[in-house]
């Protein structure tokens, strides 16, 4: 160890992903002996480096209306390729589930006859839309994309925290991190075989044109914003550049004769498939809020004629509402007869009496949840909480069953940050993008990690000022074969003959025309 | 492309040449301030600031805090800069991500108040500098479709505006007997006027350059011919007759009246041409957002039960 490592904390209460109680650990070795010999004072400056690109370049993350850069830690997370295959494995698992359970919900309503799981759970969602009921798209997907959030707890497993298979956020900070490391690290990044994660737009572009209207041979896809003021517009404006099409705000589509049109400067232009960012609520003001002025009206009736597909599919809020995340193991047994590959945290059913009576009893030790919630708002973590909160909690328990779950406070594992210029140790998860085009499950190499910036901080959310981290996955180690078509060919150079040469060269084509004498084949 | 996008690109053209040609007027105004010693300054800068379109009340307002620093004041550079920006925020997927970081640095580097720490000659030539910068950028890293012609287009008709507010200045400090060096050094054409016309030429032959050359892209034919040009190109091809165009038919006469002006009324009239000028820049500037930007306005719901 030297002075990078020195003095960071060691054998604490969270599990460390770099550092064990007897040091660095082995896995991980690489990256620190890499920071090591830059030094501390050249690791600094290089995150120094990292938030001024950052904010040149405009990575930001608005909050409250005000754009902020989006902080990047300066020291990668590792993950082994095994590590990440599990994940992988795991996430594909649940994207599967969930698209069975979603469809079946939408339609037969299998889960319910069997007792899987209780009807009135899922009617009782507020993202449950029966308006939804038998749209399905020309090629069945619904999640068209999904964010998973993982923790990793004291022993090192990583747990399923939530499911987002509405509009995930936060893909195009893993595309903005890996450049902006690459830049800043090239001693240490080349050091390692990471996989790569330049393709997820065209992954995503492949899955939203496989979405398209039967019929259609070359979509239109366009990304649909809330706008600039919307806390992810970095992220939308990215992804639509990256895959070549139209950002688009509601104001730019009409809505007519069950089709959807772009306003263009040569009159009306047909769109097929709508990758939006905008929640249900706002999609369609003809069918749900009257008064927004985001979406367009008449999309759903489009969507339901089957003219244009909406990616993610409206309604899929049922299957990331948190009450219903406790019963997806038993969801992927029942629709996929395979047990669960990732661990989920313990949860308590709050609508259950005798789980109820349990956390009311214990909500000082536990954490409490909205079900419906996003961006970690509304959360209660019980040993942090004042007595008032516990109690205003309590009575809102007591009110809305259904709209809470409990959890065991889960210890998320920590990983060197640089902290007032040294590496402290900050709580972090993961979340991995999963894009499903129907015939093929993509899940992009590591995905996003986050950071819990103040000390001892579980909420890891960017809406809570949160940074992040480049989450390198290592590659197995099989040599990937790359064959050379061809030799390149060199490059001509001119360089000025000295005289001498130049009396060599004519001498020698004197000699030469002399030996080809007329007549003698010269062709 | 989507209109909305089309009008953004449209305004960062403008906003841009409009933040560099601010920096070029207030330039030249001190330099003419600094060689004659005769001018009222009090009453120079209140005629400047109505040129810039800015009625001021106070007696002898501060110039450089209207037109340069002031993020507030609608006809500032760094205003005009917040502004661009914002619109190259809202067409961020369009515009080359070269384009954007270059826009987006500028702005950091100018707001805030930096600039005041800047002695106005380096704060000039940064802003000068750093929009050549950005136009370069956007000559070579974007495509020349349409989301570049509208750039075009919009930087075309604020530099025709500009310009000729520019050319303006003289007749403001009459007097002052270097006043058309200080226009041409403002419109960078010092040097490729004096290889022209040599040393010894007059005020007639400066403002006939700067008006009618047709090879210095500052000259207003020039620019008139770049409007044109680009309002062409996204204009509908190979018609038999002209496309019926308000916007072009606008411009094409407005070159067209000072193309054919006798040489010796160039300077008698030109306050007044120069007018009309900016006239003809606005009523374009409202054909184009009819003909192409209108599509843009937002749709209009109305919530209820039907």
């Amino acid at each position: 160890m030297s002075v990078l490592f020195d003095d960071y904390p060691r054998g604490q209460s969270a599990y460390d992903e770099m550092v064990g109680p007897d040091g660095v650990r082995s896995a991980q070795r690489t990256v620190a002996d890499g920071l090591e010999r830059l030094g501390l004072d050249e690791v600094r400056s290089r995150a120094e480096y990292l938030s001024s690109s950052y904010i040149d370049q405009g990575v930001t993350f608005d909050i409250g209306g005000e754009e902020r850069p989006f902080p990047l830690d300066v020291v990668p997370r590792v993950m082994q390729a095994d590590e990440f295959a599990h994940i992988e494995a795991g996430s594909k698992q649940r994207v599967l589930a969930m698209e069975a359970f979603l469809d079946d919900i939408y339609t037969e309503g299998r889960c319910f006859s069997e007792g899987v799981i209780p009807r009135h759970v899922v009617a009782s969602s507020p993202h449950f839309h029966r308006v939804m009921a038998g749209i399905t798209t020309a090629n069945g997907v619904r999640v068209h994309v999904a964010g998973i959030d993982l923790i990793r707890g004291n022993d090192g497993v990583y747990r399923v925290l939530e499911d987002n298979v509405r509009s995930p956020s936060g893909v195009s900070y893993v595309m903005t991190n890996r450049r902006a490391i690459n830049a800043a690290l090239p001693e240490v990044a080349s050091r390692h075989r990471i996989r790569p994660v330049e393709n997820y737009p065209s992954e995503l572009l492949k899955a939203l044109r496989a979405a398209a209207p039967s019929g259609v041979s070359d979509p239109t896809v366009v990304v649909l914003t809330p706008g600039v003021y919307n806390s992810a517009y970095f992220e939308h404006a990215m992804l639509a550049r990256m895959m070549g099409v139209e950002l688009v705000e509601g104001r730019d589509l009409v809505a007519h004769g069950g089709h959807v049109s772009l306003r263009t400067t040569r009159g009306l232009r047909p769109v097929h498939v709508i990758y939006r960012r905008i929640d249900d609520e706002f999609l369609d003001p003809a069918v749900f809020r009257a008064d927004s002025l985001l979406g367009c009206a008449g999309l759903l009736n489009a969507a339901r004629a089957g003219n244009v597909t909406i990616a993610n599919a409206v309604g899929n809020g049922v299957a990331d509402d948190k009450l219903v995340y406790t019963y997806l193991p038993d969801l992927i047994r029942f629709y996929l007869g395979e047990d669960p590959i990732l661990a989920s945290v313990d949860t308590w059913r709050l609508e259950e009496a005798a789980a109820r009576e349990e956390v009311l009893d214990r909500l000082a030790e536990l954490v409490v949840k909205p079900v419906d919630g996003s961006g970690g708002k509304g959360i209660v973590i019980g040993p942090r909480a004042s007595a008032e909160e516990l109690e205003r909690l309590r009575r809102q328990i007591l009110k809305d069953a259904r709209g809470w779950i409990a959890q065991p406070v889960v210890q998320l594992s920590t990983v060197p940050t640089m902290i007032d210029g040294k590496l402290r140790p900050r709580h972090v998860d993961l979340r991995p993008f999963v894009v499903n085009s129907g015939s093929d499950i993509f899940v992009l190499p590591g995905g996003l990690t986050r950071v819990a910036l103040p000390e001892g901080e579980l909420i890891v959310n960017s809406s809570q000022g949160g940074g992040s981290k480049d989450t390198w996955v290592l590659h197995d180690g099989r040599p990937t074969e790359r064959r050379r078509t061809k030799q390149p060919t060199p490059r001509s150079v001119s360089v000025p003959l000295s005289e001498q040469v130049i009396d060599r060269v004519i001498r020698h084509q004197h000699e030469q025309q002399q030996q080809n004498q007329p007549g003698e084949a010269s062709c | 492309m989507l209109s909305r996008i089309a009008e953004s690109l449209f305004w960062i053209g403008r906003y841009l040449e409009r933040a560099e040609d601010t920096g070029r007027i207030v330039e030249v105004h001190q330099h003419q301030l600094l060689d004659d010693p005769t001018v009222d300054h009090a009453q120079a800068a209140r005629d400047l600031l109505l040129l810039m379109g800015r009625a001021v009340e106070e007696e002898e307002p501060d110039v450089l805090t209207y037109l340069c620093y002031d993020e507030k004041s609608p006809v500032s550079f760094v205003n005009a800069f917040g502004q661009a920006r914002e619109a190259a925020r809202r067409a961020r997927e369009t515009v080359s991500t070269e384009v954007w970081e270059s826009i987006n640095t500028t702005w950091l580097a100018i707001r805030g108040g930096r600039l005041q720490r800047m002695r106005p000659a380096s704060m000039f030539k940064f802003v000068r500098e750093r929009c050549a910068v950005i136009s370069g950028l956007a000559d070579n890293t974007m495509s020349h479709d349409e989301g570049w012609l509208f750039l075009t287009l919009g930087r075309s008709i604020e530099r025709i505006d500009m310009t000729s507010r520019l050319l303006s200045t003289p007749s403001l400090a009459r007097n002052s007997p270097r006043a058309w060096d200080h226009v041409l050094s403002g419109c960078g054409a010092h040097h490729a006027f004096v290889q022209r016309y040599g040393a010894l030429a007059s005020e007639r032959d400066a403002a006939e350059f700067l008006i009618l050359d047709r090879l210095f892209p500052r000259s207003l034919i020039y620019t008139l011919g770049s409007a044109v040009d680009a309002l062409t190109q996204l204009g509908p091809g190979n018609q038999r007759i002209r496309p019926d165009d308000p916007a072009a038919r606008l411009l094409g006469a407005a070159r067209a009246s000072l193309e054919f002006l006798p040489p010796d009324e160039i300077l008698s009239e030109l306050p007044e041409q120069m007018g009309k000028l900016q006239v003809v820049c606005s009523q374009t500037t409202q054909a184009v957002s009819v003909r192409y930007f209108e599509g843009s306005a937002a749709a209009e719901w109305v919530g209820g039960a039907w």
